[in-house]
């Protein structure tokens, strides 16, 4: 039983993570239609970027700072370089842009980092765990679902109350209507990916507080996807959601299946909780392909 | 007309979608200021496409002005983009009632406040709810879930958020009830008096919007083909039997009246 309780919270802590990279790939994937293939390399550069600043003796909070910076540049680049020219083209070609993204950015890393894994030293976080009761949890785990939620909540904020957090809503239900008010698309465009490289560069520097950082990394910030499937590709809440069951169903999946042995023989050869997420989306996709809170049009009553 | 104190000048416009349509073939109208001015035609007639030209948003859909030229205030803003045109002031609601259906309905307003900054929020809020009083109790809701009448309310509102100074209104009545139709035109005319506002308001409605409106443009394929004062043209024969379905009083219609196509074929060359 506690073995239960401690995989469903350092599960659901962990999903605060994706949440947090998921809820950067439905903005993108709300205001301008893009399915972001190349969340996962993302997620890699920002844990990369963090490192380096950490390395330089920067103090971490500060490196997470500059970090954002370097996902907004980076953001509104990676928009205007790649993306702006395709408005317009048919949907196909923007996604085959995207995976050619994920191995332009994977190649970057390899040529300025090497394939080892790197490790943030000193440790960012103390590796004294917590206890409650029986339950013993990582305080790595406990500050990253602290950071993931402040930043969860900032996003949420300025979505509902912002003028731009509105306009790019504004933008993802019609395009045109925003368009007539004076609402520029095509910024609009610009900051959800700006905003997308932040979350994802956060999510990844979390990550690589727990992993450390190796490629592995992008593989994690591509359980993106079945975290949006579960939740409904263009819902915040859903992403947000979604995030945190793949976290927990992760976690289940490689303290239970993984070890699972019937007669003396292992059910699994291993890595199950890789692919678990992956089963759960199919499923998903077969049963409800709106997701949880999947935008089906509005009806009127 | 008279050319001078007309805030919006058409200039024998053409306009083309995907460089081969040709919509608009040499359309000239004017906005005088502070008026309500109509433009009635049937379908396909162009009445939309001569509103997107003015506001921009025919770029958006592949459509661009080709010939002639649109004047604002004394400027040129036919090669402007749509975010620069409702910039300068101004704003089309575009047919069909188009909200923001995942926003409430003040937060579809505050939208509408987007360009002109966070200071003109709360008194262009209390302004809306001052002339649509209905949205007040809704002010929470989904706009998704509103009523038809709601939503038109609510994306005339969210307009007049961006503090227009020509307001352009593409088919206000379109599929509202008779009674919901009259309050729109209703507050539609008030926002012109008290606010000073012009508005150019494009109808299939046409006995609703010469009802409202000082002046009215016909429009038949692309081409004005009849304009003068609402009340001239309200009273003119074939406005009466296109538009209004009227026919002289107490006479049946019949179909040795071949006149019928010859009228309709004088206004087509």
């Amino acid at each position: 039983m506690d073995i239960f309780l401690q995989l469903i919270i350092t599960g659901f802590m962990v999903g605060s993570i994706y949440a947090l990279v998921a809820l950067g790939w439905t903005l993108i994937y709300k205001s301008s239609g893009v399915l972001n293939l190349a969340m996962g390399e993302l997620t890699l550069i920002g844990a990369y970027v963090s490192y380096t600043f950490y390395m330089w003796k920067i103090p971490f909070p500060l490196a997470v700072v500059f970090t954002l910076i370097i996902g907004v540049i980076l953001g509104l680049l990676t928009e205007r370089i790649f993306l702006r020219p395709l408005i317009g083209e048919p949907t196909l070609t923007v996604i085959m842009v995207t995976v050619g993204l994920s191995f332009f950015f994977r190649g970057l890393i390899f040529l300025f980092f090497n394939t080892d894994t790197l490790v943030f030293t000193p440790p960012v976080f103390p590796s004294e765990p917590v206890r409650l009761g029986n339950v013993v949890i990582g305080q790595v785990y406990i500050w990253s679902f602290i950071a993931a939620l402040v930043l969860l909540a900032v996003f949420v904020i300025f979505f509902q109350r912002t003028r731009w957090g509105l306009a790019i809503q504004a933008t993802a239900d019609d395009e045109m209507a925003a368009l007539s008010l004076g609402v520029s698309a095509k910024f609009v465009y610009a900051a959800a990916w700006a905003i997308a490289f932040m979350a994802a560069g956060v999510g990844g520097t979390l990550l690589g507080n727990i992993n450390g950082i190796n490629i592995s990394i992008g593989y994690l910030g591509l359980l993106v996807l079945p975290a949006v499937v579960i939740g409904g590709l263009n819902s915040v809440p859903g992403a947000i959601v979604g995030g945190i069951i793949i976290g927990v169903l992760q976690n289940l999946a490689g303290g239970y299946l993984d070890p699972l042995t019937i007669a003396g023989f292992k059910v699994f050869p291993g890595g199950v909780k890789d692919i678990f997420p992956y089963v759960v989306m199919t499923i998903m996709l077969l049963v409800k392909p709106y997701g949880l809170w999947g935008w089906i049009r509005i009806e009127r009553v | 007309m008279d050319t001078n104190g007309s805030i919006l000048k058409l200039n024998n416009i053409e306009v083309m979608y995907h460089e081969v349509i040709l919509v608009l073939k040499g359309v000239s109208l004017q906005v005088p200021a502070q008026s309500i001015v109509a433009v009635l035609g049937a379908n396909g007639a162009g009445k939309s496409t001569t509103l997107k030209a003015i506001s921009g948003l025919l770029k958006h859909e592949d459509g661009a002005v080709t010939d002639g030229s649109i004047e604002f205030m004394g400027q040129r803003i036919d090669r402007k983009h749509a975010e620069e045109i409702a910039r300068a002031g101004i704003v089309q609601v575009i047919e069909g009632r188009r909200v923001f259906e995942h926003l409430t309905v003040e937060q579809n307003l505050i939208v509408g406040a987007h360009l002109r900054g966070g200071a003109t929020v709360k008194p262009g809020l209390e302004r809306v709810y001052h002339y649509f009083p209905r949205l007040t109790q809704i002010r929470h809701r989904l706009a998704g879930f509103c009523s038809g009448g709601e939503q038109q309310m609510m994306v005339m509102g969210r307009a007049l958020m961006a503090s227009p100074k020509l307001l352009l209104l593409d088919e206000p009545s379109m599929g509202l009830a008779p009674l919901l139709i009259k309050e729109i035109f209703t507050i539609i005319t008030q926002l012109n008096q008290r606010e000073q506002l012009p508005i150019l308001v494009v109808e299939q409605n046409a006995k609703l919007a010469l009802t409202v409106a000082s002046y009215a443009y016909v429009l038949e394929t692309g081409r004005v083909v009849m304009d003068g004062n609402a009340d001239q043209l309200r009273d003119n024969q074939d406005i009466k039997e296109f538009y209004l379905g009227l026919t002289d009083l107490g006479t049946r219609k019949s179909f040795r009246d071949v006149k019928h196509y010859k009228r309709r074929k004088r206004w087509l060359t």
